[in-house]
């Protein structure tokens, strides 16, 4: 008998502290195998932010850093000028990157900084206990917006593919799901990518990742599956929105 | 004879390997783990070794062999 | 390295920091402390250095908190309004236990207030600045001379303890001109020695975390209290002050940066007067020199505090003496300067037992 998954060796071997059947840690296993697959676990650092996902400087087998609320893209910035050999990485959330941190986020697009940028998108505030993010759906209901999103208070869910597509420093921009199996092999792929344009310095890569978060979309496990595919891939179409080498 | 086995101490009974299995060979424990919840168990037949379940679930719980 | 140069203090600063061995610099513009990225700009690339314009002084400080966490030598700068903004990053870094070396070329304040040089950031550099208990270590040139040496002495001490560390300048050290000395060799960053600590190339070794949080029931605790006593060690081992003409003075003037300056003109008339005025200079503002000031109470009882703000340094002043003289205060904030005679007057006012104790004399 072989065993066909082993687990990640960039992966600690503890158990994660998420709630049951949130997608984190199905990419943090995506990560992990990714960067095992292109050998470069030993010098990679990545960037925990401030969310559910702050604990992942305990998870990744490799240097981490946990940085303040939306900044993981000046951190990396910060990293890779003064470490060019090693591979950066920012884990983010949607409030963190699309909201606190959109200057960051689009500034470090314009000076394609050499980095890999992992964009969790669950439509959600997690940590603080289910707000509104700037990605919550029209009609999707929130702490902070208990009769459901209304675009005339709120303004519509901001598309970051779409936004930082239109900027030239932006070099790979994809946006994937992990609802399904199949969904969760092209996330890989696209994470994979995303890594190697970074070995191969083609500048700044990101794959935005449709995400569930169970507990405050208030919906069970497999029914958030079905949200993702019913509800969030209507607004946040899946697809390449970005793919240009290196030098343009 | 491929098989998928659970680590129930990871497992936090999400069920989405369920709904992942197209061959329909997992469910629900009757029993309860250590940390509190109905893991998931193999139904003991069927098993493809397609690793749908072990690319899906969050907790690396799910290793499948063959 | 005897060679004297004519310098802007800003400039001093910022050449003084690369050759102390600083290879990356993130800032954003504010007067009156842009010539500092300006020059880093061109002068970091020369020695294979890197330099950003951040998008914002929130941005610059996570630019430098990362770097911080290679163990590179690194800086940003700013002016009062922008290190407010700062205030967050720097707080991190010092949560993590990273060394980096900032500098605030103060202006008036608060809010936009004005862009001439003042005092007025004394409390927010001296207690933390930021949110938690921590400190930064706090030092305040009075010339330009300083401006370009100091960087060095901030790199020293924030690598040997691993703490923030900082030049307090005001506006008016920022952009005058004056001769600059660089009084040591210009650091080879290829010797200095290997950490133990920093993110990076791990080859092998167990992996490194750098954060500033424990959620552990207790855990906090021990981290604060185990950076107490690093600052309980800079403050017994790393004190600087300057005296000046205190062997018979009857009145200590006790002032830092330009207020420093005008002070040594006052104390020149006084006593042309027959008043015997001495200096004392606080080099660095944390630690302050409370052990030294106290010791003086012995032979002076007349302590006056002379600022560019409304008594902030002034607290710390009473807390060295800790009633064992008393304390007057001249102060001019606002981001002016106070005329030397004015000081004069106050020092008058002392001497002829005219003055309220603790009253601010204009």
């Amino acid at each position: 008998m072989q065993l066909l998954n082993k687990r990640p060796e960039s992966l600690v071997d503890m158990k994660m502290h998420y709630c049951p059947g949130c997608s984190h840690g199905i990419v943090h296993r995506l990560i992990a195998e990714v960067m095992d697959e292109l050998d470069i676990r030993n010098r990679t650092i990545g960037i925990a932010p401030v969310g559910c996902s702050v604990f992942a400087d305990k998870y990744f087998n490799c240097d981490m850093i946990q940085g303040p609320h939306g900044r993981g893209p000046a951190i990396a910035t910060g990293l890779k000028r003064t470490t060019p050999g090693a591979i950066v990485f920012s884990y983010q959330g949607d409030g963190d990157l699309s909201s606190i941190g959109m200057a960051e986020i689009v500034h470090t697009a314009i000076r394609s900084e050499n980095i890999t940028v992992i964009f969790i998108n669950n439509a959600i505030y997690g940590m603080t206990g289910g707000q509104m993010a700037p990605t919550t759906l029209i009609g999707q209901k929130a702490t902070t917006c208990v009769y459901g999103r209304d675009p005339k208070l709120t303004g519509n869910p901001i598309k970051m593919c779409e936004l930082l597509a239109t900027i030239k420093g932006a070099k790979y921009l994809e946006r994937t799901s992990v609802h399904t199996a199949p969904n969760v092999i092209k996330t890989k792929n696209a994470i994979k990518k995303a890594f190697k344009n970074q070995i191969d310095n083609v500048g700044f890569s990101m794959v935005e990742i449709l995400s569930t978060c169970p507990t405050n979309w208030k919906i069970d496990p497999v029914k958030s599956l079905k949200y993702v595919n019913d509800n969030m891939i209507k607004v946040f179409p899946l697809g390449v929105y970005k793919d240009s080498k290196g030098g343009e | 004879m491929p098989e998928i086995k659970v680590d129930d101490s990871k497992c936090k009974g999400c069920y989405i390997c369920i709904e992942a299995c197209p061959k329909k060979c997992i469910e629900i424990s009757k029993e309860f783990s250590k940390s509190g919840y109905y893991p998931v168990k193999y139904t003991g037949a069927d098993c493809i070794a397609c690793q749908q379940c072990s690319r899906i679930c969050p907790d690396l719980a799910i290793d499948v062999y063959k | 390295m005897a060679e004297k140069k004519l310098m802007k203090g800003n400039e001093a600063l910022a050449e003084g920091a690369v050759r102390a061995g600083c290879r990356f610099f993130a800032g954003y513009p504010i007067t009156p402390q842009n010539e500092v990225p300006e020059y880093m700009s061109w002068r970091l690339p020369e020695v294979g250095g890197s330099f950003v314009q951040a998008e914002s002084e929130v941005s610059a400080i996570n630019m430098i908190y990362g770097a911080a966490a290679t163990g590179v030598r690194c800086m940003t700068s700013s002016s009062s309004p922008g290190i407010s903004l700062k205030q967050e990053g720097i707080s991190y870094c010092a949560g993590a236990d990273l060394p980096f070396f900032y500098a605030n070329v103060v202006r008036g304040g608060p809010g936009l207030g004005n862009i001439a040089g003042a005092q007025g950031d004394y409390f927010q550099s001296t207690r933390g600045g930021g949110h938690g208990d921590y400190k930064v270590f706090v030092m305040a040139p009075d010339s330009v001379n300083e401006m370009a040496n100091f960087p060095r002495k901030c790199y020293e001490v924030a690598f040997k303890y691993r703490v923030p560390s900082m030049v307090l300048a005001d506006g008016i050290i920022g952009q005058m001109m004056e001769p600059v000395e660089f009084k040591d060799h210009e650091i080879d960053v290829e010797k200095l020695p290997k950490l133990d600590w920093n993110l990076g190339i791990a080859d092998g070794r167990e992996k490194r975390i750098v954060n500033s949080y424990d959620l552990a029931e207790g855990m906090l605790e021990k981290m604060v209290l185990a950076r107490l006593k690093k600052y309980k060690e800079i403050e017994e081992k790393e004190v600087m002050y300057e005296e000046k003409q205190l062997d018979d003075a009857e009145i200590i003037i006790v002032a830092y940066g330009t207020s420093a300056r005008v002070s040594l003109a006052a104390i020149k008339m006084a006593r042309d007067k027959g008043i015997k005025v001495g200096l004392f200079r606080p080099i660095t503002l944390w630690p302050y020199p409370k052990k030294r000031l106290s010791e003086l109470t012995d032979k002076v009882k007349h302590f006056l505090s002379v600022e560019m703000s409304t008594g902030q340094m002034i607290e710390d002043v009473r807390l060295s003496l800790n009633g064992k003289a008393k304390t007057y205060l001249h102060s001019k904030p606002g981001g002016s300067i106070m005329a030397a005679e004015d000081v004069l007057k106050t020092i008058e006012a002392i001497s002829k037992k005219g003055a309220k104790e603790h009253a601010t004399i204009k």
